[in-house]
């Protein structure tokens, strides 16, 4: 037998990627099967789950998968220390907890706001335009939308005084960051710091220290009947927002536009080479004015789902640093519309848990809400996978 | 003053006759801190802030003028002059201890900032580097109640600037060691530095005040490590001595940045990383070495404010805080030089007591619109810093414009 086949036969079955995805899966299980509807009321099961997943992970690491390898390690340790604290927990408090249904339907409720910002997010970057002001564009859109839905009776066109109020916010982003070639961050800082005062001075100037109506239009729910009362869907995707559903369509749509489209190549183009993207003819500049004016819509609904879609109220600065956590999606996602779906899963899941987490441990709660920042400062850091952002970003564009 | 921003500078205004470019960077923000212009443009950038801010209470159906009259007596600065005398002086006197009080942390989150930009670098973490050095300051305070004043204040202050230092130079470390670009990583350490203030001092948290179980507050501050009040009251919250701690911090800023060759080296480091690196300087430690003490900066000014007035930290109040934000603002309007930054510190610490509902007349003014009618203004002026092309304008010098970095251009140009 040749050097050859050895190394070419296991490659199809234990190869370091597989061993590594072994990996990463015994380290989910191990913490998995201590919570409901298992709960083994043992660690010792997810011990050996977690060992297996630490040396299939180092295996992995050794052998080239580093990625996937270290990720592994990293989730096993995790993963123990998970399932040494379930097992010691009371089984009433997990089930209180972990109701699984429950937990995935405010998942998405957490998740829908971000995912729209960062979707937003990444359709600026793509062009090469940072866009720190993603919070003040969502906190335009929640005042504004609630505004609208006040004024006009109707939360549709209360979604759309939102897009417009986001859209010229990103405008004065975009005059400043692309036409004026200041600093973008500076910029965009300075867009967060306005929107702040804006939406503050023109709620307390139009509702006075009484708040917004009660009885204001809003987004209403998607019943769906036909799995209403099948067991877990029912209660977890049953009767969701319209605005999530719009969010979890505009992921395959921004994806396909971005990956698939003429357009979607042309805006990568100028984020990555705007010299060479000139050179062909493209018009750089309305490009990136598009992108980023774009950008503060989807933010803007974000923040429009925040106060007409989930509260039906406006309180002041009510975003409270969502658009950084969209902002860390768009980086953790890697700069794709999947991407930042899945980190705005995980961060959604995260306040999901610390939501429900006060009823077991007020303090512990709270440190959750910390996962989405502590997550993506792992993965810009490079340890599981490094983010690469669009190559001009930040730089602005000069015809020559 | 140093040769070599001027030789940079002048290298630069010769680059834009050749390119016709202009890429604000952080270091080119500071390519204007000398000459008259050098103060012109910061102050015709407050100018259009002020006016701007003038239309939107104008339209809002108030008079822009009693508006910002009401506002500017409520800070106390009418102090300063000498027909202001009897009551009117007294309460003056005390509007402007407040003002110097908000003053004296931004003096240092805006050299905080300001320092790292002259490296070259974006601290957008002094928000999370206040942060940290405020939980350090309240649990160092409120611990060791028998200890001697200025051993206590000086382990409290130390002890906050180390702790700052420590949270920035984690930022420091990830952009010398693998390039983490400290814009990202800042961000998320200022989150992460808040919630983990709201774990450290919330309900059932490890260093939640024992004696009220059912408030999210940390302990209280000792005396012997409150900061001694020199003017006005203490029991009314006088002004305490943090405002000297803060100026020294100038002079500290200064001295490092123009007299050392540390200074030096990160001045080269930001005005052009690659050249630095040419010349045989080690980029990577300068990188390492602003962040550090950029963070020490905002966490002393942490410090001032826990042992100064605050003397605790309710968890809301670490979520609620911008002083570290603000330093952005201070830095950019106070072009990043130490003189600069005093006085915009000063406008951003006057705007705040002026429009805080303790001084503003609410006859005049509603309080409330006034704190955001600040926030608009603070965001005009950041936003008009972001680019320096409508001021300069406005003063009609074409000239220094256009400036862009050589390498930069070149490397663009390379890949494209």
């Amino acid at each position: 037998m040749s050097v050859g086949t050895i190394a070419a036969s296991p490659a199809r079955t234990a190869s370091p990627r597989n061993i590594g995805i072994a990996g990463l899966v015994m380290g989910s299980l191990a913490w998995v099967i201590t919570l409901p509807p298992i709960l083994v009321r043992t660690p010792v099961p997810s011990v050996i789950l977690a060992l297996l997943a630490m040396v299939a992970g180092a295996i992995a690491a050794v052998n080239g998968e580093r990625r996937i390898g270290i990720g592994g390690f990293l989730l096993a340790v995790l993963a123990l220390g998970l399932a040494f604290a379930n097992t010691n927990a009371g089984v009433g408090h997990l089930k209180l907890v972990f109701t699984w249904s429950v937990l995935v339907a405010a998942m998405l409720r957490y998740a829908t706001p971000l995912l729209f910002a960062a979707l937003g997010g990444i359709i600026s970057e793509r062009s090469g335009v940072i866009n720190i002001g993603l919070e003040g564009m969502m906190l335009m859109g929640a005042y504004f939308g609630i505004w609208g839905a006040d004024v006009f009776h109707s939360w549709a066109l209360g979604c759309l005084v939102a897009i417009a109020s986001g859209g010229l916010l990103a405008l004065a982003h975009a005059v400043f960051s692309i036409s004026l070639r200041g600093n973008q961050v500076v910029s965009g800082t300075g867009i967060n710091f306005l929107a702040v005062g804006i939406t503050g001075y023109f709620f307390i100037a139009h509702y006075g220290n009484n708040g917004t109506p009660s009885n204001i239009s809003q987004v209403p729910n998607v019943k769906l009947p036909l799995i209403q009362n099948v067991a877990f869907f029912g209660d977890a995707i049953g009767n969701t927002n319209l605005l999530t559903w719009i969010g979890l369509a505009l992921v395959p749509v921004l994806s396909v536009f971005l990956f698939r489209t003429r357009w979607g190549l042309r805006l990568r183009a100028v984020g990555e080479k705007p010299r060479a993207a000139d050179t062909v003819g493209l018009p750089v500049i309305p490009i990136r004015y598009a992108a980023v004016i774009v950008s503060g819509m989807f933010a803007a609904l974000g923040g429009a789902y925040l106060s007409v879609g989930f509260v039906g109220s406006f309180n002041q600065n009510m975003t409270e640093g969502r658009g950084f956590i969209a902002l860390a999606a768009v980086i953790f996602g890697k700069w794709r519309p999947a991407g930042a779906l899945i980190a705005t899963l995980i961060f959604g899941f995260g306040s999901a848990l610390a939501n429900r987490l006060p009823t077991f441990s007020q303090s512990l709660g709270t440190l959750f809400q910390a996962l989405p920042y502590v997550l993506t400062l792992v993965a810009v850091a490079g340890v599981i996978g490094r983010s690469r952002a669009p190559a001009s970003i930040g730089i602005p564009y000069v015809k020559e | 003053m140093s040769t070599l921003d001027e030789e940079t500078q002048a290298d630069a205004l010769a680059e834009e006759e050749a390119t016709g470019a202009a890429v604000t960077s952080p270091a080119r923000l500071t390519a204007y801190a000398r000459g008259a212009r050098g103060v012109l443009v910061p102050i015709l950038t407050t100018l259009i802030a002020f006016i701007v801010g003038g239309f939107v209470v104008l339209l809002t159906g108030h008079n822009p003028f009693s508006t910002y009259k009401a506002i500017f007596q409520g800070t106390g600065l009418q102090w300063i002059f000498p027909w202001v005398t009897g009551a009117s002086r007294t309460t003056a006197a005390f509007d402007l201890q407040q003002t110097l009080i908000s003053t004296t942390p931004l003096i240092l989150v805006g050299l905080a900032v300001a320092f790292a930009f002259r490296a070259g670098l974006f601290n957008i973490g002094g928000q999370g580097q206040y942060t940290v050095g405020g939980i350090t300051a309240v649990w160092i305070g409120s611990s060791f109640s028998s200890m001697p004043p200025v051993l206590h204040i000086t382990i409290a202050v130390v002890a906050a600037g180390l702790a700052g230092a420590a949270w920035a130079g984690i930022a420091g470390i990830l952009k010398a060691g693998l390039g983490v670009n400290e814009v990202i990583s800042t961000i998320m350490l200022n989150w992460i530095a808040i919630w983990g203030g709201v774990f450290l001092f919330g309900l059932g948290g490890p260093l939640q005040d024992p004696h009220q179980k059912s408030v999210p507050v940390s302990s209280t501050v000792v005396s012997s490590a409150k900061l001694p009040v020199f003017w006005g009251n203490a029991a009314l919250q006088g002004l305490h001595i943090g405002l000297f701690i803060a100026l020294a911090g100038v002079v500290v800023f200064w001295v490092i940045l123009s007299r050392t060759r540390l200074g030096y080296e990160i001045r080269a480091t930001g005005l052009n990383p690659d050249a630095a690196s040419y010349a045989g300087i080690n980029v990577a430690k300068n990188y390492f070495m602003a962040m550090a003490i950029s963070g020490t900066f905002a966490g002393v000014a942490a410090a001032m404010d826990i042992l100064g007035w605050k003397f605790n930290l309710f968890t809301n109040d670490i979520q609620a805080s911008t002083v570290g934000f603000l330093g952005i603002a201070v830095a950019l309007l106070g072009r990043n030089t130490a003189v600069g930054v005093v006085f915009a510190a000063l406008l951003f610490g006057a705007l705040e007591t002026g429009t805080s509902d303790r001084f503003l007349d609410p006859s005049v003014f509603d309080p409330n619109l006034a704190s955001n009618l600040t926030w608009m203004i603070q965001g005009l002026i950041v936003l008009l810093v972001s680019t320096d092309l409508i001021a300069l304008k406005i003063l009609k010098s074409g000239r220094g414009i256009r400036v862009i970095f050589k390498r930069r251009a070149k490397r663009e140009e390379a890949t494209a």
